[in-house]
């Protein structure tokens, strides 16, 4: 379908899988070029947990190498990011003046982290964790300071807070539900996941919301709402995410929280596709890998003309929290409502947990701690949500006793 | 340690020819000294033997003395050897005088001592086993002999050959039904009203054997117009007995033309009001046909316990003396008195079982002494039974289990030897006498009934009477008094044992009585010749009528009750419920009902239903569908005792009332309202054979496993499980498993990585699941996590071991990923092809790059 220069916007996952797709088979674009606002070609980003706390390498990061790229002919810029995109002449503009046309242009700019928006948020020591940048300085800050304070019990928050305790640092999160990973596990699982967190030695105080970060240079102390003050030498923000759809807002893209695309990733500009966590799909925007990997699926197969039916279709998609010893899995619904059931299984010796909720006989959320083998075979049950009323009473046990008849 | 010794059969015995049936097979399971008597006790505290039998004394001599002989009886058992019903008969009537000895066998087989007494003078079986095989007709009536006389069952079905007929008379269709050419479900009691029914066929078809009749018999013509009275054509006797007339007929033909018929008849017939006519309707038949005591011909009574006739033999029942002698025989009281030498007999028959334990209700009995045998449980009415001895001054009970319903009630518990430890005979249905040797050392101090009860006639002062050193000489001096007087006529005679050396008892075979010195190797059969032991040699025609209890009217809502045995159950369970594989078979207490009875009641099969009499009584057990019962008629089983259960005692329902000549309670017949128990949950819960009740239910019945102790449970009013848990397990429970909304409850308690406890709740009892591998986990071994992981599935599947999950994405675990590093997968690469592992996320890359090294590291040459 098309051909001439394809311009892809960003380097992240999302766009390398994209890439690999496109490169995979062959693709009908004579000429591919990838822009990347950061210093280097796209790396797993869901690994900068594991480094921060010192369970991976940097050279674990790497996705592929020169060679790959040059083998498959895509040129690639770094260190520049693209300030200007120009629809009428189909070109983009960089930071540094670098003016490039393309025919295709897809948009993968990703997410940042969404601001605090309270007084001193400006402050030194005030940090994100979000690339290899923020994860080098968090790195090299906590060899020099003592205290930590996290504001976000979300994954991200929980497992920044957790490899600066790898790093010898006494942490605070800090979460504004009453509930660690509420959006994530059920009440009996978020109260396990902070046993087990504050059993490694992090502070961990939920239902509060900072109003105030205070120092006069740096940050000193968090202002919470119910008039404590918690004092620190750094704060990392992991409070939720923002699309990065500046460029195209000023492009004059139709934008929402993201920019907005149909399930072909098309955005208002039959040119222009978006991807990844700056897209919004049918007013959802994403903040997981696994979501991007299915587009970068889709809209390769959009590009090539390969299968013109394609779309995006927005599943359930299953979250993992990747922090080594605490494994949580967790898909769909996950707080029972006056329309589900639930099956809860618990070995409070071992601390291992599943909640399933059932809405007629449908399996339609799974929540495990500690025990996360069954995860994607109960995600599956989730997406073909056949009826597994004769599979009950040993649903909670999993694939193996559930497919091996009684 | 439990003694697991497997139990094989005695090839070379003339009954069993070395088959088992299931309880003997298993009997090995029930002599575990866990749960036996060690000691003797007294008010609940140990005792040496000397107290306590200081105490037995002291009670007998205090009751003699201020309230006569009189207030002192016995109530033994045919679990009993010969020497020591013997020696216990001795005691109680010779040298304390009280006539009140009586038996459980009182329970089981005496109508048919009646019957045997009325129309052969004598208490004689007259054929044997062996006439099960050589008869053409065989008639089982009230005898479910697949699950009671599995062996003598084997034998029969063995014996089956072109032309042999079976008909079985039994209102259900039992097990046994199997075996028929024709099954007659007659309705409850109308036994004689069939037999009858036969006697006018037989004259009416001309096939009464005059000759036979004239020469041998009395009382013919006056018993077939008694029988006639009612016009017996089979039309009648279809209608009365509710079956097709068709049946009655060929029932009929089959024994007018067949002259090998053995009648072969056990509880249905004698646990009746009219037990003891219904005996003798059948004997009539036979004595009609002169087919008594002839190869394969004979009325033939099947007991229920291992030694009935030995005790019959020795005198055991309260209506007789001694060896078949009776009160009323003419010179019998004073020649067993100069025998035994003592001038202490009673002078007339003492109570049957249920008036003895109205005697003592009413407090005329002092001292109640119970050997081997559990009257709490198995005599009608039994909460007035156990009123009855709670209110009783002295309770004495010798038995080798400690914890019964009866020796609940005991002030002096003594510890007799159980079955392996006892050195003694028994004598079957056939007459055939046995021995019975000790195999293992006895447990702790018990010692053998007959040395217990010698003791205590020595302490009483009658050294010289009670003088044996060992059950031979018992034997001897039983086999002196059966030749006592004994002209011949007594049929019951073992002169030609009365010498016999003790190394020749050891080593006695076994063999029939009578064995006198002119017929050492005993008889098989009896009354061939056609001479009876009545006087004038003549059997008696007994006149029957035809009326039973069977027929009292039941009123709207009503149901008609049965009881008996089932399969792997014997008596009240104070030994076959210790072995775990009997338990199996019907591990709760049950009651049998009709489909159509069920759907018209709106009650489903697992459903707990309570069944009450109009005595106040209640049974509570498990709803069966039983297509095999007749309409309106429930059945349940005897065996169930409050060691198991709540309200599962079938005596509970029965109404003391008894047949007027045997003093057999009517066993199988009751009236009773059926209810549901609206259970609102039900349970299994598994503990420790130690660990003490800590739960509530409105029922409960305790199924003993070979680790553990499993008890079903059901309640009517719904339970808060997560605060009832923790006094349920004896702690906080490790596993939990909940889903509210279909009323699923599990729980399980895990100390030092060993199953402590487990609890299983469900709405219905049908979703609970099977226990067996539960049970299994209680052998002390440590859980696997995967074991653990699946405990509350209550089902062992076998599952991967995977090791660790690192890959989360698809599940992938640390030993998959070894295995298939070892395979040759060795890049990211290669395990994500093989295993999906790290190609979604990619966050397990690190642990995957780690394996690989570690391997390569691992098999890298040195």
């Amino acid at each position: 379908m098309s051909s001439g220069t394809l311009v892809i916007c960003g380097h992240g996952m999302v766009a390398q899988r994209l890439l690999e797709h496109l490169c995979e088979g062959g693709h009908p674009f004579s000429r591919v070029v990838v822009l990347g606002a950061e210093s280097e070609p796209a790396y797993n980003r869901v690994l900068l947990s594991s480094v921060l706390a010192g369970d991976a390498t940097l050279d674990q990061l790497r996705l592929r190498d020169d060679a790959w790229f040059d083998a498959n002919g895509v040129e690639r810029y770094y260190g520049d990011p693209v300030t200007t995109i120009d629809r009428t002449y189909q070109q983009i503009i960089t930071a540094a003046g670098r003016e490039l046309a393309y025919d295709t242009l897809v948009l993968a700019t990703g997410a940042r982290p969404a601001p605090l928006g309270i007084p001193g948020d400006d402050l030194e020591g005030v940090l994100t964790f979000r690339d290899l940048r923020d994860t080098h300085q968090l790195i090299e800050l906590s060899q020099r300071h003592g205290r930590a304070v996290v504001i976000g019990g979300g994954f991200l928050g929980l497992e920044a807070a957790e490899g600066l305790r790898c790093r010898g640092m006494a942490v605070t999160v800090l979460h504004r539900n009453p509930h660690l990973l509420n959006r994530q596990l059920d009440t009996t699982g978020s109260k396990l996941l902070a046993a087990s967190l504050m059993q490694r030695g992090l502070s961990i105080r939920t239902g509060v919301r900072p109003c105030a970060l205070l120092g006069k240079r740096r940050v000193r102390a968090v202002q919470l709402d119910d008039s404590n003050l918690v004092s620190t030498d750094l704060v990392i923000t992991a409070a939720g995410i923002t699309p990065n759809a500046g460029l195209a807002i000023t492009a004059g893209l139709d934008c929402g929280r993201g920019i907005r695309v149909s399930r072909q990733l098309r955005t208002s500009d039959p040119a222009i596709f978006a991807l990844g966590e700056c897209c919004e799909i049918d007013g959802q925007t994403f903040g997981l890998v696994d979501p991007g990997y299915e587009q970068a699926r889709v809209l390769a197969q959009v590009l090539k003309g390969s299968d013109q039916g394609a779309v995006f279709r927005s599943t359930t998609q299953p979250t993992r929290l990747k922090i080594s010893g605490i494994p949580i899995f967790s898909c769909g619904q996950t707080r029972p409502d006056e329309n589900t059931e639930s099956i809860v299984w618990q070995d409070h010796g071992q601390n291992r947990y599943c909640r399933l909720l059932l809405r007629d006989g449908r399996l339609v959320g799974s929540v495990l701690f500690g025990e996360t083998r069954d995860g994607p075979w109960y995600a599956e049950q989730i997406h073909k949500g056949n009826d597994l009323t004769p599979w009950r009473a040993t649903l909670a046990f999993g694939r193996d006793y559930c497919e091996q008849a009684a | 340690m439990a003694d697991q010794r497997p139990v094989s059969g005695d090839l070379a015995h003339p009954a069993n020819r070395g088959r088992l049936c299931v309880k003997g097979a298993n009997l090995h399971e029930t002599t575990n000294s866990e749960g036996n008597l060690h000691h003797p006790r007294v008010l609940g505290s140990r005792v040496s033997w000397d107290r306590a039998l200081d105490e037995v004394t002291g009670a007998i001599r205090q009751a003699m003395f201020q309230h006569g002989p009189g207030s002192v009886a016995f109530y033994l058992s045919g679990q009993l050897l010969t020497e020591d019903y013997y020696v216990a008969n001795k005691l109680a009537k010779g040298f304390i005088g009280t006539p009140h000895v009586d038996t459980n066998s009182r329970l089981c087989m005496s109508s048919a001592v009646a019957a045997h007494k009325r129309a052969f003078g004598e208490d004689v079986v007259p054929g044997c086993y062996e006439d099960l095989e050589l008869a053409d007709l065989l008639v089982l009536a009230g005898s479910n002999t697949a699950w009671n006389h599995p062996v003598l069952y084997q034998r029969m079905k063995a014996a089956g050959r072109p032309g042999r007929r079976v008909v079985v008379i039994d209102p259900r269709r039992t097990a046994t039904a199997e075996l028929a050419d024709l099954h007659l479900a007659i309705r409850p009691g109308t036994d004689t009203t069939l037999f009858n029914g036969l006697l006018v066929w037989l004259a009416d078809a001309g096939a009464v054997d005059g000759a036979y009749v004239d020469a041998h018999c009395s009382g013919f013509d006056e018993t077939l117009v008694s029988a006639r009275a009612r016009a017996f054509a089979p039309e009648n006797v279809a209608e009365a007995c509710d079956i097709p007339v068709d049946d009655v007929v060929s029932f009929y033909r089959w024994f007018t033309e067949t002259p090998r018929t053995v009648t072969a008849f056990s509880q249905g017939i004698n646990q009746s009001v009219v037990g003891t006519d219904n005996g003798n309707a059948i004997i009539n038949c036979h004595l009609a046909t002169g087919r008594v005591g002839k190869p394969g011909a004979s009325p033939l009574s099947l007991t229920g316990q291992p030694n009935a006739m030995g005790g019959r033999e020795v005198g055991g029942l309260a209506n007789t003396l001694a060896a078949h002698l009776d009160y009323d025989i003419p010179g019998a009281r004073e020649a067993v008195a100069e025998f035994w030498g003592t001038d202490r007999l009673p002078q007339a028959p003492g109570y049957k079982a249920v008036d003895l334990f109205d005697a003592v209700h009413r407090g005329e009995i002092k001292v109640l002494w119970i050997m081997g045998t559990n009257p709490a449980v198995s005599l009608p009415q039994s909460r007035r039974v156990r009123e009855a001895m709670s209110r009783c001054p002295v309770v004495i009970v010798s038995d080798c289990v400690s914890h019964t319903d009866t020796t609940a009630l005991a002030d002096i518990l003594l510890p007799a030897r159980g079955w392996g430890e006892k050195d003694g005979t028994v004598t079957n249905s056939e007459r055939c006498i046995s021995r019975q040797r000790a195999f293992r050392p006895p447990t702790g101090e018990a010692r053998a009934d007959w040395q217990i009860l010698a003791e205590v006639g020595r302490r009483l002062g009658y050294e010289k009477a009670f003088a044996w050193s060992s059950p031979a000489a018992v034997f001897r001096e039983h086999a002196r008094l059966s030749a006592l007087n004994n002209d011949g006529i007594r049929r019951f005679n073992l002169s030609g044992l009365a010498d016999l050396a003790d190394e020749a008892y050891d080593q006695l075979a076994p063999v029939q009585w009578p064995i006198t010195t002119g017929q050492p190797e005993g008889s098989k059969r009896l009354f061939g010749d056609g001479r009876y032991s009545t006087l004038d040699g003549r059997a008696c025609f007994i006149p029957v009528q035809a009326t039973a209890s069977g027929q009292a009217v039941v009123s709207p809502g009503q149901m008609r009750l049965n009881t008996g045995r089932i399969r792997d159950q014997w008596h009240t369970m104070t030994r076959t419920g210790r072995a775990p594989r009997l338990v199996q078979h019907r591990p709760e207490p049950f009651v049998d009902i009709h489909p159509l009875d069920l759907s018209a009641r709106g009650i489903r099969e697992g459903d707990l239903v309570s069944l009450t009499a109009e005595n106040g009584g209640v049974f509570t057990g498990r709803v069966r569908a039983e297509p095999g019962q007749r309409q309106g008629e429930v059945f349940v089983p005897i065996h169930w005792s409050h060691q198991f259960t709540g309200e599962g005692l079938a005596s509970a329902l029965i109404t003391p009332v008894t047949d007027p000549f045997s003093g057999q309670p009517d066993s199988k017949n009751g009236l009773v309202t059926v209810t549901s128990l609206s259970a609102r949950w039900h349970a299994r819960l598994l503990r420790h054979r130690e660990a003490s009740r800590g739960w509530q239910a409105d029922y409960h019945t305790l199924v003993p496993q070979h680790h553990c102790n499993t008890w079903y449970l059901a309640g009517k009013q719904p339970e808060d499980w997560h605060r009832t848990i923790t006094r349920w397990l004896g702690g906080a429970p490790d596993l939990v498993l909940e889903d509210s909304a279909a009323g699923t409850f599990r729980a399980a308690r895990i100390r030092h990585g060993q199953l402590d406890g487990v609890l299983l709740v469900a709405r219905d009892a049908s979703h609970l699941p099977d226990t067996a591998w539960l049970a299994s986990l209680f052998d002390g071994r440590e859980l696997s996590r995967q074991e653990r992981r699946g405990l509350l599935s209550a089902r062992s599947v076998e599952t991967e071991d995977i090791g660790a999950v690192v890959c989360s994405c698809f599940g992938v675990g640390e030993k998959q990923i070894a295995a298939a590093i070892g395979a040759g997968a060795g890049t990211v690469e290669a395990l994500g092809e093989k295993l999906r592992c790290g190609t979604n996320c990619g966050s397990c890359t690190p642990e995957l790059k780690a394996a690989i090294e570690k391997h390569r590291l691992s098999s890298a040459p040195v």
